[in-house]
């Protein structure tokens, strides 16, 4: 896991120089909605980064990530509500006055400050799942247990929200795209471009940052925790804060996610916590395959955009597929689309449909081995 | 003689009302090599849980370098220097048989340190020297679960040694190994013993006699008899419950 050989450091290479090649040209050569599409894509793969180090490498199936997401949404949503209500009665956000509320909440105040806002984005998911996970780990909460408690958190999170019309706009949620940031609507056509760059370059930060977390032995005691956590513990290792750590992480990436995905498609609203959502999050992962961090950006991107595309030609078509997809994917490629790749699946399926006749060296056949032994 | 490694004082484990253990009293001296023999079911494996502190005795204490280690976690007795090898070989299978030693060898053990540290010159010569001992040098890249199942067992027991431990409890460690693996098994615990302080747990009568070391007989949660593997053949009382019945079988 630690070291790249030069077969895969080739696939990657070619991988990174195509996907920057696609993020320098798209602002010219889509139109301004597609891009905003493809911002709010990009922003959901950091989201699905922390998917992956949590469940590809650490084993934890979160069914609950969408409450991170949302918090930093909200986090996001209220700065700019705030940096845009000083024309409105009370100089609150004009919501405020449909409830009779006058005066502004208190825990709405630190956020009038920017900078409070764009550290509280990913430090208040953190902290929050720091402290859930630290509670659930210490307890010996694990694998199916673990994901029902995460999904159940998730619900608790949901129905609060959108039972809090006083405070957070309940249901409706928080509008952005009308807000002002720098004198320009976060709607407007030249701040979604700045937003889509902005969400292009922390998703290469976030990969680079969750690469360098498994690089070495904390990667592998994470994927020690995941194959035989009793192991980990008698070798002198304490598995709950390896755990607590991946999941903040996680849920810092969530939140970071989350208020990208916000400014680019408008509003925050209690459906970033709905259940499925948080199940499509595995899905990307699952899809794109687990344990390889690349994959869990191109399963969020790819799923996505084709979301998109199908859903204008073939509505209400789009389950079906997104289901059909995960079965597939689960039954014939366990692995995933880039761990089935990186297993030397390309290969394979050239050299039986007949175009790769010759076989090389060492490498390949050691793949073809292990491929053996496998099936 | 100062005071002994490890003292097991009355250790009593009941679960739900059946004794898995019942006034056990055990003292292993540093250095001593100790074999501890007995039928299915005589509480061998929870003995060793009990040690490690995955179960907590209903009665009596363990006392490791004159402290006692009940209550305490898991992790925290490996620390204090306690290794354990568990029945079927148990490594990390995802993992290549360098990066296995390499988790087993790095201080500290804490995230902060894993994450910032490389691993200091020392540990890459302790691995090199463990996978010597093992046999394993050829391996080092490889996929640990790749192994077969006797490199398993001791790439497992190099893990167990890259701990630097002043104990090493093994269980079982020539299950399904072959004659030669377990000669090799044998040597290699006989020559751990004297750094460190080893008990091996077993039912192979001839490996046991390999070992050439003294001998406790478990029984029914109780050690029955202790001494040489001659002596123990010849008491009756062992005969009955335990050698006797495997020579019926036979």
């Amino acid at each position: 896991m630690s070291i790249f050989s030069t077969k895969k450091s080739w696939i990657h290479l070619t991988l990174w120089v195509l996907i920057i090649a696609l993020i320098i040209a798209a602002p010219t050569l889509l139109p301004v909605f597609r891009l905003n599409l493809l911002g709010r894509y990009l922003s959901l793969a950091i989201v699905a980064l922390g998917v992956d180090l949590i469940w590809g490498f650490t084993g934890m199936l979160s069914l609950g990530q969408g409450i991170f997401f949302a918090l930093g949404g909200y986090c996001a949503a209220m700065f700019l509500q705030l940096n845009s209500s000083g024309e409105f009665p009370n100089g609150i956000p004009e919501f405020f006055g449909l409830y009779g509320v006058e005066k502004l909440p208190f825990f709405w105040e630190p956020f009038k400050s920017s900078i409070f806002t764009l550290i509280s984005i990913w430090l208040l998911p953190a902290i929050i799942a720091g402290l859930l996970g630290y509670l659930v780990f210490r307890n010996r909460i694990k694998g199916v247990y673990f994901s029902i408690l995460t999904q159940a958190a998730l619900l608790v999170f949901f129905n609060f929200f959108n039972g809090q019309q006083k405070l957070i706009n309940g249901t409706n949620g928080l509008k952005t795209d009308v807000t002002q940031l720098f004198g320009q609507m976060v709607g407007s056509e030249i701040m979604q471009r700045w937003f889509f760059w902005i969400s292009a370059v922390l998703v290469i930060l976030a990969w680079f940052f969750a690469k360098w977390i498994v690089r070495d032995r904390f990667g592998n005691i994470l994927i020690g925790i995941r194959d035989d956590e009793a192991r980990v513990r008698f070798t002198g290792y304490n598995p709950v804060i390896f755990k607590t750590i991946i999941f903040s992480i996680a849920g810092g990436l969530a939140g970071i996610s989350g208020a990208l995905y916000t400014v680019q498609s408008g509003i925050v609203s209690p459906q970033f916590m709905t259940v499925p959502f948080s199940i499509e999050m595995v899905v990307w992962v699952a899809v794109g395959g687990r344990g390889t961090l690349l994959g869990a950006i191109l399963g969020a991107v790819f799923i996505n955009y084709a979301k998109s595309l199908v859903s204008e030609a073939l509505p209400a078509s789009w389950m079906f597929i997104q289901g059909g997809l995960f079965i597939l994917v689960v039954t014939a490629l366990p692995e995933g689309v880039l761990g089935w790749i990186r297993k030397g699946g390309l290969k394979k399926l050239l050299f039986l449909i007949g175009i790769n006749k010759k076989l090389e060296t060492y490498p390949s056949l050691e793949i073809n081995e292990q491929g053996e032994v496998k099936s | 003689m100062s005071s002994p490694l490890l003292e097991l004082k009355k250790i009593s484990v009941s679960f739900e009302g059946f004794l898995a253990l019942r006034d056990l009293d055990l003292v292993l001296n540093k250095g001593d090599l100790r074999a501890v023999i007995g039928p299915n079911g005589a509480g061998k494996t929870t003995f060793l849980d009990v040690i490690t502190g995955k179960v907590l005795p209903t009665k009596g204490d363990v006392i490791f370098k004159e402290k006692s280690l009940l209550g305490q976690k898991e992790f925290r007795i490996a620390r204090k220097g306690i290794g354990r090898k568990f029945q079927s070989p148990r490594i990390f299978e995802n993992l290549s048989v360098q990066e296995n030693l390499a988790l087993s060898v790095s201080r500290p053990k804490t995230p902060f340190s894993l994450l910032i540290d490389n691993l200091k010159v020392k540990h890459l010569d302790q691995i090199q020297h463990l996978m010597s001992i093992v046999n394993l040098q050829s391996k080092a890249n490889i996929r640990a679960g790749a192994l077969s199942h006797g490199q398993k067992q001791w790439l497992e027991i190099a893990m167990l040694v890259g701990q630097d431990p002043d104990l090493l409890l093994v269980d079982e460690p020539v299950a399904g190994l072959t004659d030669e693996e377990t000669d090799l098994t044998a040597d290699l615990l006989k020559s751990l013993a004297g750094d460190h302080t080893v008990l091996v747990i077993d039912h192979d009568m001839e490996f046991i006699r390999r070992l050439d070391c003294p001998v406790s007989v478990l029984h029914q949660g109780h050690v029955l008899k202790e001494g040489s593997m001659s002596e123990i053949q010849k008491d009756p009382l062992v005969i009955e419950v335990y050698l006797g019945q495997s020579e019926e079988e036979e």
